[in-house]
Formats: C-alpha cells, structure tokens, sequence
C-alpha cells in the first residue's frame, strides 16, 4: 500500500484526496438530491394525482404546457423579476457595502439594520406591505406620493405595477444578505493590495475599478448567479402577496415555482408540475452556467 | 446623548464628508427597517386596534404574547428549531466547507461537473422533493424525529458555492509552502485554510441557520407530533382555514425572529473581524 | 392539586391501558387540521365514543391547515395516515379517484335514512351509486351588517333584496373631499366568499345556473352570469361604494368598522364578536323577484381506504358517532358551525338564535358546489372580475374567456 502510493505523482496523490474528501458528500447528494431530480424527470412523463395509479403519457405534459398561454406569460413574468431585480439589488447593495465599510462609529449597528429584513418571516412582512400599498388615506406609499404632488397609484391592483411592487419587498428583504456577502467579499481582499495602491498615489475611483472590483469577482460572481437563481425562483412574496396566493391580477405577478405549486398542490397535477420543474431546472442551468462562462471569460 | 454629540463633533472636525455618508446610511437604515418596527408595535396592539396604522399602540398590551406562550408549546417548538437548525449548521460548517475547498483548490478531472452538479441542487423547487423525501423517510423510519427534519439540509449547493468562492481567493502559494512543510492535505484545509475564510463562514452559519429556522414546508410533511413542531409550523397552527389574527401572527414573528437576531450579533462581529486577525497569524 | 390531579390522570391512563389490554382494543386513527375550538369539539367527542365503546380506542391528530391538504395527500398516498379523515367536500373527487377512500358500506350507512336525515346538498357526497363521506357540520353564508354604521345612514335593518342592497351600500358609503374611501358601503372581497355569493346565488337569483346538472359543463356564460357579474363588478366601477382588497380584506374592513356590510361565513361571528366597539348584526342574504339562495360548504369525514376489518369496523361506528345527532349539537355550541341535518339544525333554539340563525335559515335553500378542482375554479370569477374593472372588458367576453379555460378543467376531469 505505501508502495503504490509513493508510486504516484504528486498530481494523482492530489486527485486521489479531493474524491476522499468528496465521498462522503458525493454519496450525500447523489441519494437526497439527484435521485428525486432525476424522479422528477421520470414523473414529468406521466399523468399521475398524487394519489391514483401512475399513467405514462410521454412528453405530453410538454405539449401542453407550450400550448397553454399563460405559460407564457409566467415565464415572461419570471424573466422581469431577474432582469430587473438583481441588477438593482446588486447595485443598492454594493453601494451600501462599500460606504458602509468606511465607516466606523455605529457599524454594527447599522449593519443589523440593513440585516433585519432578511431575518423576518416572509407572511408577516407580506401583511405591512400590503398595508402600506393601500389607497389613500390609508396606504403610506400613497401619502407620500400625494406629499410630492403625485396621483395615487394602484400598486399591487394594477396589471402593470403589481409585478414591481412584489419585487420591492423582495429586494428590500433580500439586500442583507447581499451586503453581508460583499462585506464580507471587501474584507476578504488582502490588506498589502490596498497599502501598495496608496503608495502609488492612486485615487479612490480608481481603487474601486482597479484593485477592489477585480479582487472581488469571486463574490460578484457569486452573488449574480445565487441571485439570479433566487429571483427566477421568487416564491414566498408573491404568494403571501397577492389575493387568494395566486400571482395575480390576472396573472400579472405569476412566476413560474409558483405555478408549479398551483399544479402541484391546489390541482394535483404532479406530472405537470413535474415537467415544468424540468423546464425551470434547465432554464436555470443554463443561465447559470452562461453567468459563470461570461464572468470568466473576463480574467 | 451628549457623549454621542461629543463623538459626532469629533468626527465632524476630522471628515465632514464621513458625516454626511453615515447620515445617508443611517436614514437608509431607518427605512429598511421601517416595516419591522410596524411588525414589532402590532404584536402590542389590541385586536381592534391593529386597524390603526399607528405605530405606537394606544392601548399597549402583552396579551398576544402571553396568549401564544401561554396556549401553545411555543418554548419547545423554540428549542425543536433550535436544536435542528443548530446541528445542520454545524454539518453545513464542515461539509460544504470541505467541498468548497477541494472544488477550488485541488486540481482533478471531473472537477467541474462535480461543482456545477451541486449547483445544480439549487435549481429545483423544494416543494418537488418532498415527495420522494417522503417516501425515503418512511422505509428508514425517520419520520417524526429530528434526524428527518434535518437530514435534507445536512449540506447544501449554496454553501458549497459560497465556500468555494471564498477558497478561491486565497493565494495558491500559501498552500503549496504548508504541503512543502509536510503539512497533510486535512490539516491545510482544517488550520491553515479555515481560519482565513472565518467572515464567509459566519456569513453562512446565519444565512443557513436562519434558512432552517424559516423551513415550513419539510418539517410539516415528516413530523406528525405536536411535541416535535419547529417554529414555523408552530405559527402556522394559530391559524385557522378561514381565521388569522394577525396580531398573533406578529407576535409570533417577533418571538421568531428574536433568536435569529441574536444569532447574527453575535457572529457578525466575525463576518469583519475575523480576516485580519487571521492574516497575521497566517 | 396540580400533582394530583396529574396523578389521578396517571392512574386512570394507567387502568385503561391496563382494561384495554385485556379486552383487545382497536385503535383507529382520526385526522384534522388544527384550530381550538375543533380540536377541543374532537377530542369532546372522542371521550365520549369511547366510554360508549370501551373496545376502541381513537387517536386524534392535526395538523395546521394552511398545508392539511398537502399534508393528508402525501402521508395517504404512501400508505401512512388516519383511518377516518376529514376532508374538505370539494376535494373528494381526488380522494375517489385516487382509491383512498372507501364508499360507506349501505348496512352501516343506509342511503334511505342519509337522503332522508341530512340536508339535499349533502347528495354533492354520491357518486357512482355510493356516499363517500358524510359531514358533521355544514356552512352557508349571511350578511353581516354594522349597526351603528346602519343608524348614522338612517337605515333601520338590513336591506332584503338586491335593489335595497345596492342602495344601502351607497348610504353607508363615505369618502373625504378628493373622493377617497373613508368607510366603503359593501365590501367586495372576491378573495373571500363573494365568489361563492356569485355562482351559486346571483347567478341563480338572476334566473340562470353556473353548471349544467350533471356538473360536466359551464353555463354561467348566460345572461344571468353576465348580470350576476356585473352585479358584483358595479359596486367597484359605477356605484362607488367599495373597492375589492380595500384594508386587504373585506373582513378585516368590517372588522375595523369601515365597511357597512360584508357576506361571510358563521367561521367568522367569532372574530367579530372578539371586536371591540363593533355593533353588528346578522340577516340572510338579500333576495330578488321573491326568491332567495344560498351557498353550503362542508367538511366531510371519510374511511380510508387502509382501513380493514376490525378497524373498519371501528371506523365505521365512530363515523356513525361523528354524525349523530348529539354530535352535531355539540360541534354546534363548541366550534359554531352548522348541524347537517334538519332535524338538529331548525329546532327553535337554533333557528332563531341571533347569530346562528340567519346562516340556519339560509341551510334550507342553499347550494354546494360540485367543484372538481376548487382553485382554478375559483380564480374563474377573480380573474373575470378584475378583466372587469381594471382592463375594461364587457362582463360577457370576461366570463366567456374564463368559461373556457373552467371548461378545460371540466373536460381533463372527465376525460
């Protein structure tokens, strides 16, 4: 045995110990995780209620779901929550983070209160904000529009502005943790970089763009594609939201996990759900993986 | 106050600039938490009385708090959450650090199918996987215990990504001269490496704390008893199919909320202070 | 005394065990969802079953009902849960279908005495020949009014017909100068009850029905649907008197004192009664051209279909419990809602009490409806009432865009 492992390079030894360390885990995911994707894959194929006997119907459970409009129209839903949500939330947060990490007197302080918001229940939060998006005289939001000389807004009763007052809590809920991982990104950045750069006379725009933003691509990196995920996959706001759970008005703020657990649950359609769990899944790896190529691409 | 005057003046002398930004940040603070102060003054309000968007309660009173500490097993679903949450952080800790690390610092092939199939773990709604969670906790006996509201998280996509990234970041050299020293693979990981990640390890000690402490679907399906309830599902039982008061609603969401707070006080003190310290020793 | 009486407790709990030991007890497993008061009804319940039949023994558990559904679907289907369970009616079609309920056998349950004993819309539970489930309890809705509200606008009582409801609910309406609502007269919630109010009262009031009668199609696309809707919708666009989702939800406007009336359940005289400073009475729903209706809703129990031998058995007689007169008196006066059949529920006591009695009253010409799959069918009227008022469509093609899309689930259902 110590024969053949002095036998091996130093590159094998190496690759030999990562699949040690990963066994364990290996075997971790491959039994709670990727077996039920992979059933989900096999279920999406079938017409099954949960309860009943199991019907293979082959892909019709796709055909339907591309037949039917308001798919669409999900989707399109859950495209606007990414596309506009993560690069606002991304942009308030790491601003918040960087000034925050300037200053000194009160830090942990105002840091908790940008923290706060994550660490409360979703339901509760949901019933205030639907409180402050009332109409006059009621509704704050509209007292201070009405302050500034703006007309009342319908908010979340409104086809066109119910999917953006969704996402404000969301981003408010989620900003926290954004500037905690930045925080934590500048931080992590070693200090003789920063030292190097001062002798050198450089100034802070140029600081910020050539040594803090590049150090902390692996945080960037990171936080686009965890929130990327996590918008794509708004779930919690929409539902405790929007009158009876269901994304509405007329779908307006429908994204897609919530109408595969409208499939899933309210109709126990499992297979369709199912498929549309697979489209989800593919739509985003694929983003994923286009994040992760494009961000590396930039070295 | 006139302490706090002193240090403003103080400091306005020094940076007048820094004064204007801790302004702006504060106030921004103020509005983010804004909502939680309406959370924290309805659970001291009436039932008529939260109608009344006042923030401060006319009428303040405990009643919701001692109703739900009263009429229900809250302390024990408090310690249920507690202890879960607590033991699957601790899993997460060591397991998706260690992941984390071997993904970012050994170099193998498979490397990268490996990493993108565990992230690929976030890509799946849970409501999809409790049905096959089910039916595994069923054959091995785990439902109504502990081990079955954890065992789902004992280790996580998010946490391994997280992990990885910072990883990532440290310098390559610094590992090589340990394994020069003779240092085993385990030990570079475990004392060399660890304690220069300790602000993204505090940050993933509260995002996944506070994700299991909030878990409401999982722990509902496998546990039937009372007894064994986490919070989430505790709050979830004050109401009724037509019926939520939502005095006790917040309530019970201030009483929930209260432990994650201290939680992150305590370790975000880490999340800054951690690197330095371990750059010098390092 | 606290140790005592824990002691007591001990030594009889320990006696019992002991006596059912030697008399070879069946136990049977009984599920719900939590609430108070239905829980301590259960367990009222139970107690008394079992000193009544010493051989059996009922363990009750609950679950919160935000996921009771998800929760009954998934233990059952993999073999887990209760031996007698409580369903919502509209969900039985999935459990029949499914094969996880049994039919109640005819020598225990005798289809002549259920048909002649409960109210008609528990016939809603035969299908195929065979009752499925049968109900402790039943709902039907009522009007609920706030009587100081009602004297400031010189009302005297509550409006009988549509017209007078109409024009009540713009009595009662306040606004301040820039026309915004202070209180609203009606308060529209089609997140809450009205869409039932909808289907099975005015659509019917204004001489139509939702469904055909063999519940396979949708017909509401009538006349009478299109007025039934715009019934609904002209509260919010022409009348100005409410706005749906005013104060999130129309209960909670009611309960805050500033809505003059909303349609609700008796679930809810609880919360209202709990309200200080609010003065409301209850009447039944307003008729039209003479005629009146309501909705019934109910919550069934049923036998799994796990349960075999000794243990249906045991089932069965605790179903036979469950829906016994006494029973339903005593979920009655324990958790407020309804008896299930006539004869308990339109004694004199009852008919006439202040709160109870309108919802009793409407019983006797109310409508379950058999839904197939309650939520898209409920979104129906959501949906067709926002392409009302807020995009501007004719009440016609509104329903006749969402009668296709509930036709859809109809026609999945049966296919």
């Amino acid at each position: 045995m110590t024969n053949f492992w002095s036998k091996l390079s130093i590159k094998q030894k190496l690759a030999i110990t990562a699949w040690f360390f990963l066994a364990v885990p290996l075997v971790f995911y491959v039994t709670i995780r990727f077996y039920p994707t992979f059933e989900a894959f096999y279920v999406s194929t079938l017409k099954w209620n949960l309860l009943g006997v199991k019907k293979a119907i082959g892909l019709k459970n796709y055909v339907k779901i591309f037949a039917d409009e308001d798919f669409w129209l999900v989707l399109w839903n859950t495209t606007k929550y990414a596309l506009v949500g993560v690069p606002i939330s991304m942009i308030i947060a790491f601003v918040i983070a960087y000034w925050l990490n300037e200053i000194k007197f009160g830090h942990n302080l105002i840091r908790a209160m940008y923290f706060i918001p994550f660490l409360t229940t979703a339901v509760a939060m949901a019933w205030v904000w639907r409180w402050f998006y009332q109409p006059l005289p009621i509704g704050y939001f509209n007292i201070l529009l009405s302050w500034i000389g703006i007309p009342q807004q319908p908010f979340l009763k409104s086809v066109t502005q119910g999917l953006y007052s969704i996402m404000a809590p969301a981003v408010w809920a989620g900003l926290g943790f954004q500037i905690v991982i930045f925080i934590a990104g500048i931080r992590a950045i070693p200090r003789s970089y920063f030292e190097a750069a001062e002798i050198d006379g450089a100034g802070r725009w140029q600081i910020l763009r050539e040594i803090t933003l590049p150090a902390m691509k692996p945080t960037i990196i990171f936080l686009t594609v965890i929130s990327t995920i996590g918008f794509l996959r708004i779930f919690d706001q929409v539902y405790t939201m929007t009158a009876d759970s269901a994304g509405g008005p007329l779908n307006s703020t429908k994204p897609l996990v919530l109408m595969i657990y409208e499939f899933a649950f309210d109709e126990f359609k499992i297979g369709r759900a199912s498929a549309l769990t697979v489209i989800l899944f593919l739509i985003l790896l694929m983003v994923s993986l286009m994040q992760l190529w494009l961000m590396r691409k930039h070295k | 106050m006139n302490d706090f005057n002193a240090t403003m003046a103080r400091l306005e002398r020094a940076q007048p600039g820094k004064v204007i930004l801790w302004t702006l940040l504060f106030i921004g603070g103020v509005i983010m938490i804004t909502p939680i102060i309406f959370m924290v003054s309805t659970s001291f309000k009436t039932g008529q009385e939260v109608y009344e968007l006042s923030i401060i309660p006319q009428k303040p009173t405990l009643e919701n708090y001692i109703f739900i500490l009263q009429e229900s097993k809250f302390m024990r679903w408090m310690l249920n959450s507690l202890w879960v949450a607590t033991f699957s952080t601790a899993s997460v800790l060591f397991f998706d650090s260690l992941v984390g690390y071997t993904l970012a610092k050994f170099d193998f092939r498979g490397r990268q199918i490996v990493f993108v199939a565990i992230l690929s773990t976030l890509m799946i709604p849970t409501e999809m996987l409790i049905i096959p969670w089910y039916m595994m906790s069923r054959s091995f006996g785990w439902i109504d215990t502990y081990w079955g509201i954890a065992f789902p998280g004992l280790m996580t996509g998010f946490g391994t990504f997280l992990m990885r990234q910072f990883f990532m970041n440290l310098p390559d050299e610094l590992i090589e001269a340990a394994r020069i020293d003779g240092w085993s693979e385990f030990a570079i990981w475990s004392r060399i490496a660890m304690p220069l990640v300790i602000p993204a390890l505090s940050a993933l000690a509260i995002f996944h704390f506070l994700g299991n402490w909030t878990a409401f679907l999982w722990p509902l399906i496998v546990i039937n008893d009372l007894d064994l309830y986490t919070i989430p599902v505790g709050i979830a039982s004050f109401n009724g199919e037509f019926q939520m008061d939502w005095e006790v609603v917040m309530t019970a969401s201030c009483l929930a909320t209260l432990p994650t707070l201290l939680v992150f006080l305590v370790l975000q003190k880490f999340i800054i202070r951690g690197i330095m310290l371990a750059g010098l020793k390092g | 005394m606290k140790w005592l009486k824990s002691a007591f407790t001990l030594v009889v709990s320990g006696t019992s065990l002991l006596w059912s030991g030697l008399v070879h007890a069946v136990e049977i497993e009984y599920w719900q969802y939590t609430y108070a008061s239905r829980v301590e009804a259960v367990d009222k319940l139970i107690q008394n079953f079992e000193a009544a039949n010493p051989d059996i023994t009922v363990k009750h558990t609950h679950f919160p009902y935000a996921d009771y559904r998800k929760k009954v679907a998934i233990a059952v289907s993999a073999g887990d849960g209760p031996d007698v369970v409580q369903l919502y009616y509209g969900w039985l079609n999935d459990y029949r279908d499914g094969g996880l309920i049994q039919p109640l056998s005819s020598s225990a349950f005798p289809h002549a005495n259920i048909e002649k004993d409960f109210f008609p819309m528990v016939g809603t539970m035969k299908v195929n020949g065979e009752y499925w489930g049968l109900p402790t309890a039943v709902r039907s809705l009522a009007l609920f009014w706030n009587k100081d509200m009602f004297s400031e606008a010189g009302l005297s009582g509550p409006p009988e017909t549509l017209d007078e409801f109409v024009d009540y609910a713009k009595k009662l309406t306040k606004t301040d100068a820039n026309g915004n609502y202070l209180s609203v007269g009606f308060a529209v919630d089609t997140d809450g009850q009205d869409h039932h109010w909808w289907r099975e009262v005015l659509i019917r009031l204004y001489g139509g029905a939702p469904y055909s009668d063999d519940g396979k199609t949708v017909t509401y696309t009538s006349e009478a649907g299109a007025q039934a809707l715009k019934f609904l919708t002209d509260f919010e666009t022409t009348h100005k008197v409410g706005s749906n989702g005013f104060m999130n939800r129309g209960q909670d406007a009611f309960a805050a004192g500033k809505a003059g009336m909303v349609l609700d359940g008796s679930f809810r005289i609880s919360k209202f009664v709990k309200q200080e400073g609010l003065n409301f009475a209850i009447s039944e729903l307003p008729g039209h051209n003479g005629k009146r209706y309501n909705f019934s809703s109910y919550w069934v129990n049923g036998i799994t279909s796990k349960a075999a031998d000794e243990k249906k058995e045991a089932a069965e007689k605790f179903l036979q419990y469950l829906t016994s007169d006494e029973a339903m008196q005593l979920w009655l006066d324990t958790v407020g809602e309804l008896p299930a059949k006539p004869a308990v529920a339109l004694v004199d006591a009852n008919k006439d009490h202040p709160l109870y009695g309108p919802f009793i009253r409407g019983l006797s010409y109310a409508n379950a409806t058999a839904f197939v799959s309650e939520k898209p069918q409920r979104q129906s009227l959501i949906d067709a009432y926002d392409m009302v008022v807020l995009q501007g469509v004719d009440p016609a093609s509104a329903l006749a865009k969402v009668a296709k899309s509930e036709q859809e689930v109809f026609n999945e259902f049966f296919e």
